[in-house]
């Protein structure tokens, strides 16, 4: 029986666990929830997900957020190759310990620079974010990136070793989150880029730029986009964000 | 195995409650964060990163709080209880949901207003103004929130009958607030009898002597008052205001 993924790709998480799911040719159905459109608010999604976020997966009678949560479910339930969650205590250890660090880290800062900087809060919500704001946030997604580089990646190919594991999966994706804000990430950064590379080979780039596609043509819509169906959200933004 | 902790952190005393709770002996090593000294030289040999908790099996080093409750569990499975960290599939999945959410939701929003209560007078010599603080409890109100009707629910535990990881990191974060004197129990049935069943199921003695630090978190102004290095302490802690 297929599982139920509720997606949209314009979400980092989202993109990790589809390409998670397509990469190991696991049963699922693609349910769309439209960001944007504010479709996370509605009745129907409600009744998967009290947190109205996505990823959620269902499947029969269970449900699930979080993906992390959801990648180690599909891991375990679909016995998918080791090297994604090796056995081996002390790899997977690195890849938990990735997989926790990023969500105050590299997630955060780089959703930050995409929502205060280029994306949400000027085009759409029409408020004006402080030059000094704009240069923290892009200080902090530096950050982030140099830790990744330094104490995640050091000389190995890959987080874990030598192979791809759902770490690198949920950085990658991460990091294609500024980039598809125009943010040129990976200039200066070689062992980055090579690592971009290798994580690309490795998941496919057919499959990669698929999941990508979304993300990378959303500058000229948001131009388009009406902020007024935003109004809900904007105060929740701007308190996250400013 | 050493520890590196300070029990003030909330992620130090999940990781001691469990060494403790299930038997594991560690060699305790404080690092004093009032002091400042996960600024040391030599502490940044241990942690680039410079936070608590980090553990030290043989030569492997770990951080983040999740890895090393992970790996504590994992590594220990075959003479632990099988309700800490659940092998079947979908209670497993329960709890690394929990443990993803509460990185940017819980603990963000409980850590906010311990900094705001305890910390900021100290390091910018006034009281935080109202509305951050109102902001903040806000935050807080709406985790606790989803803690009671998303992760518990009617159960006795986030994942079912008995006590898993996941309530153990929950309640940590949860005493951190409570720590600056505001009472998030009061008026919240639910959260109060889940509060005294994990209690029971830890032992309270060993709750308690997890949490005799941070109860004394009122005296924590006169030792940052008395600390030299102060000074070079502020600009970090400010940022953490924002």
């Amino acid at each position: 029986m297929a599982v139920e993924l509720y997606l949209d790709l314009l979400s980092q998480p989202c993109r990790s666990v589809l390409i998670f799911a397509k990469k190991n040719n696991i049963p699922h159905e693609v349910r769309n929830i439209s960001l944007m459109d504010g479709e996370q608010y509605g009745d129907h999604f409600g009744k998967i997900s009290l947190i109205r976020k996505v990823p959620a997966l269902r499947d029969g009678d269970f449900t699930l957020t979080e993906s992390p949560a959801i990648l180690l479910y599909l891991a375990q339930k679909f016995q998918t190759p080791e090297h994604w969650y090796p056995a081996d205590l002390q790899q997977r250890a690195r890849i938990d310990e990735y997989l926790s660090w990023q969500h105050c880290a590299l997630r955060l800062h780089g959703s930050k620079l995409e929502t205060e900087t280029e994306l949400m809060i000027p085009e759409v919500l029409h408020v004006e974010v402080p030059k000094e704001k704009m240069e923290a946030a892009v200080e902090q997604l530096s950050g982030s990136l140099n830790l990744l580089e330094e104490k995640f990646l050091q000389d190995r190919p890959f987080i874990a070793g030598g192979h791809i594991s759902l770490a690198d999966l949920v950085a990658i994706v991460e990091v294609m989150q500024p980039v598809a804000c125009g943010l040129d990430v990976f200039g200066g950064r070689p062992k980055l880029n090579a690592w971009r590379d290798r994580v690309q080979a490795a998941i496919g780039k057919e499959l990669f730029d698929e999941v990508h596609q979304n993300i990378l043509g959303s500058q000229e819509r948001v131009k388009e986009m009406d902020g007024s169906m935003l109004e809900s959200s904007k105060a929740n933004m701007l308190n996250l964000f400013m | 195995m050493e520890l590196y902790l300070d029990l003030h952190s909330q992620p130090c005393r999940s990781v001691f409650l469990l060494a403790k709770a299930i038997g594991i002996p560690f060699e305790f090593k404080l690092v004093e964060l009032s002091a400042g000294q996960q600024y040391s030289e030599e502490f940044g040999k241990i942690n680039v990163m410079r936070k608590v908790p980090v553990m030290k099996d043989g030569s492997f080093v770990l951080t983040e709080s999740v890895a090393i409750l992970k790996y504590m569990l994992q590594k220990h499975s075959s003479s632990l209880a099988d309700h800490w960290y659940p092998a079947d599939l979908q209670q497993r999945a329960r709890v690394n949901e929990y443990l993803s959410w509460q990185h940017m939701n819980l603990r963000a929003h409980g850590s906010k207003v311990f900094l705001l209560k305890a910390v900021f007078p100290v390091i910018m010599g006034s009281e935080v103004p109202k509305e951050k603080m109102d902001t903040a409890v806000q935050d807080l109100n709406q985790s606790l929130q989803m803690l009671e009707d998303k992760f518990l629910q009617n159960k006795p535990f986030i994942v079912g009958d008995k006590i898993s990881v996941a309530d153990l990191v929950a309640i940590v974060e949860i005493i951190q607030p409570v720590a600056t004197g505001l009472d998030v129990f009061e008026g919240r049935q639910k959260l109060t009898a889940w509060r005294d069943r994990v209690k029971k199921a830890l032992g309270e003695k060993l709750f308690a002597e997890a949490h005799e630090v941070i109860m004394k978190v009122g005296s924590l102004p006169q030792q940052m008052q008395n600390n030299s290095n102060l000074e070079m302490l502020k600009p970090k802690f400010q940022k953490l205001f924002s």
